[in-house]
């Protein structure tokens, strides 16, 4: 639980956001949530996207991803790449539409960082935005950790 | 999520002939059973690929045995690092990279397939995540080798004892999921020889190759530090055990010195009736069930790029050489 405290501030400092804690998953204000447990940053014209905290937790420790090539269209709520995770392959899913600028190639050589810092050094892709209207589409940190909680509760 | 209803009749003492399984068929979930025999093993990861992503149904595959060897990598397999390359490429096995996760399998017409395509709410209360489907199989499986063996869901394998004869992978996409497993029912001893030993390897795969070497010595803290005022003896213990992977045929077993063939698949089906409902289907009339248009990510690896890895991985030595006789 410390450790994730240390990195949950690293990555706020980094995002320069602020911070809460839903008792398990971490979750980040200032980023936006899609249901699929994806979250997404925008700055300006440019989003990056991983998954969430919740997200690794539930997968376990992440062997690969499989990320798309630079200049790919990707589309809101459709898978454009994949995380290993032991034994299951899970689709990762875009929560904003554009094109591929740039993918995490780090991820290729440590794709544990997904698990270790998934919002911070395990980011997926950065996506040049074609829409920023799509952005209303998704949760925001409160509504996306109270999702959290009524998934697992579920279940 | 599609839901059946059974027609309830009374019998004529009174009261209904509805027993517990029946009454529990209101309201579970319908799924599609396509047996085969002898199904390619390339063709049967295409069906169930396509299922997973065009399909709305719920579906339960059972092949019983593929045509010829082939070796079955996961999404993330390198040929190099599994696969004893030369060997492969002498004696014509097809290798193929598969759509889920996991691990390397080598099937033959003794491998027996059974696997589940699902809804993601088709099974109430199942969270779609790898270990809470992985756990639900169990359950399945707990039904249909009850009393048999020692079976249990070890780490992410099905085993007798500590020995496995089934592996398992999965597939989960936003709203569906694929959880399929291939039984060694029988194995040739000669086609554990392409496979390497995995880089990771399941815990319960390791066996100690060294005696623990125990090491202990006390010291005293006043001898260690002269601002310890008070005496205390304290224990250093060191144990050196060195473990290793078990070798294939270490580790693997046959299913056939449990059950016969026909009542393995028989008991499967009965234990998926306990979840859901199943609708024989033929397999011409899949194609009414699915998009026709789909790009399959499952595929064979071409020679070019067996011989490629082999050349870049340098402990295969020269591909040039004869193959052995």
């Amino acid at each position: 639980m410390a450790s994730r405290l240390l990195w949950a501030s690293r990555a706020a400092s980094y995002l320069r956001i602020s911070v809460f804690h839903r008792g398990f998953s971490t979750v980040l204000k200032d980023l936006k949530y899609a249901d699929s447990h994806e979250w997404v940053k925008v700055e300006g014209n440019t989003a990056i996207v991983g998954i969430t905290d919740h997200a690794q937790d539930h997968l376990g420790d992440v062997v690969y991803v499989e990320l798309p090539e630079v200049g790919a269209p990707v589309e809101q709520s459709s898978s454009f790449g994949a995380v290993e995770s032991v034994k299951a392959t899970s689709d990762i899913n875009s929560p904003v539409s554009g094109k591929v600028v740039e993918v995490n190639k780090e991820l290729n050589d440590s794709p544990g960082l997904v698990n270790s810092s998934p919002y911070d050094k395990g980011w997926i892709i950065k996506v040049e935005v074609g829409d920023s209207g799509e952005l209303k589409n998704l949760m925001g940190a409160e509504q996306y950790s109270k999702f959290c909680e009524e998934e697992d509760a579920k279940h | 999520m599609q839901r059946a209803w059974v027609s309830v009749k009374p019998r004529g003492r009174g009261g209904f002939a509805m027993g517990l399984p029946e009454a529990r068929k209101l309201g579970i979930p319908l799924m599609n059973l396509v047996r085969f025999k002898g199904l390619p093993i390339l063709q049967q990861l295409h069906l169930e690929e396509r299922l997973l992503r065009t399909s709305s149904d719920n579906w339960c595959i059972i092949n019983d045995g593929t045509d010829q060897p082939t070796i079955v990598m996961g999404i993330s397999g390198k040929p190099a690092e599994l696969l004893e390359i030369k060997s492969v490429l002498c004696d014509h096995i097809p290798v193929i990279r598969r759509f889920t996760g996991g691990g390397t399998v080598i099937v033959d017409p003794s491998t027996i397939f059974v696997t589940f395509i699902c809804n993601k709410d088709a099974v109430p209360g199942l969270q779609p995540y790898p270990r809470p489907i992985m756990s639900w199989s169990e359950q399945i499986y707990n039904k249909v080798f009850q009393g048999i063996g020692d079976f249990h869901l070890r780490e992410n394998d099905y085993v007798f004892g500590n020995h496995k004869f089934g592996g398992n992978a999965q597939s989960i996409t936003k709203n569906r999921w694929i959880h399929h497993t291939s039984f060694l029912w029988d194995y040739e001893v000669r086609s554990m020889a392409y496979l390497k030993l995995p880089e990771r390897a399941p815990e319960y795969r390791l066996h100690c190759v060294k005696e623990a070497k125990q090491v202990s010595w006390r010291r005293n803290l006043c001898d260690l530090s002269s601002n310890i005022k008070h005496a205390s003896w304290v224990d250093f213990t060191r144990y050196s055990n060195q473990y290793k992977a078990r070798d294939h045929l270490e580790f693997i077993c046959r299913m056939k010195d449990f059950m016969p063939r026909s009542i393995f698949v028989d008991r499967s089906v009965e234990a998926t009736k306990t979840h859901f409902l199943l609708r024989s289907t033929e397999s011409e009339n899949i194609e009414a069930h699915s998009g026709t248009k789909f790009c399959h990510s499952t595929r064979l690896l071409t020679k070019q790029e067996l011989e490629a890895a082999a050349f870049a991985a340098p402990s295969e030595g020269a591909l040039s050489q004869p193959c052995s006789l």
